[in-house]
């Protein structure tokens, strides 16, 4: 599972990507987001406010429900801010 | 058609390129986003554009998508820059034509509203007291929800 972050949070968990395998019992993006959290005290803190973080499954917008599994892209990043 | 890019655009050039040839275009409106040289009231040197490739292309095809489903367009363009802009630089630039004019108005106004809110694009402010990310406005997320059944398509949303 590839995880991909942007903006402040690449700056805090200290990586703009990073492959992971999380264990069985994850197998939403909240779980998802739970685990990842125990991976550094950067990772925690990044990861510590949901309502600041979007989330983005295989490039597609994603609640905290949606399921995820070996083999996705999963993106985490700030709402986002063009134009 | 959309195009992500660092480079330059000219918008004259663009407008030229994407209507030539075709005369059932009686109408083209142009939106240009320009870096500005203050926000929140404080100077800001420079911005950085940061994306994610991939999905930023697929989301701006999908809202260009939608434009031309909701008005009808004989032609659209949306090209977004990224990386590093100075005051007074182009960001965004979005043309849409049509036969009339308030088809064109319109659905330039809502690929604007809704690349603002959609697309996977985040700024970096360089002021004097260090960089800060731009935080998403919520008058953003008023200006894309106003567009809920608008346009032909009212069955889009």
């Amino acid at each position: 599972m590839k995880i991909l972050y942007f903006a402040w949070l690449k700056a805090k968990t200290g990586a703009g990507e990073e492959e992971v395998n999380p264990p069985d019992h994850v197998t939403d993006v909240q779980g998802l987001i739970d685990w990842l959290k125990e991976r550094s005290p950067g990772h925690a803190q990044a990861l510590a406010d949901l309502s600041a973080i979007r989330v983005a499954v295989n490039q597609n917008y994603a609640g905290l429900d949606h399921p995820v599994k070996a083999g996705d892209e999963i993106a985490l990043f700030p709402p986002v801010t063009g134009g | 058609m959309i195009r992500v890019q660092r480079e330059e655009f000219d918008v004259g050039a663009e407008v030229a390129r994407l209507t030539r040839g075709n005369h059932l275009i009686g109408g083209v409106a142009c939106f240009v986003g320009i870096v500005r040289e203050t926000a929140g009231g404080e100077a800001i040197n420079a911005m950085t554009l940061e994306h994610y490739p991939g999905m930023t292309e697929a989301k701006l095809a999908e809202i260009e998508a939608e434009a031309g489903r909701r008005w009808p367009l004989e032609a659209s363009l949306i090209i977004h820059r990224h990386g590093r802009l100075e005051p007074g630089e182009q960001i965004v630039l979005v043309i849409t034509a049509s036969a009339h004019r308030q088809a064109a108005f319109e659905a330039c106004e809502f690929l604007v509203d809704w690349l603002k809110t959609k697309a996977p694009f985040w700024k970096l402010e360089e002021t004097a007291s260090g960089p800060r990310w731009v935080e998403a406005e919520r008058q953003d997320d008023k200006a894309a929800a106003k567009w809920a059944g608008q346009g032909r398509d009212k069955a889009a949303e």
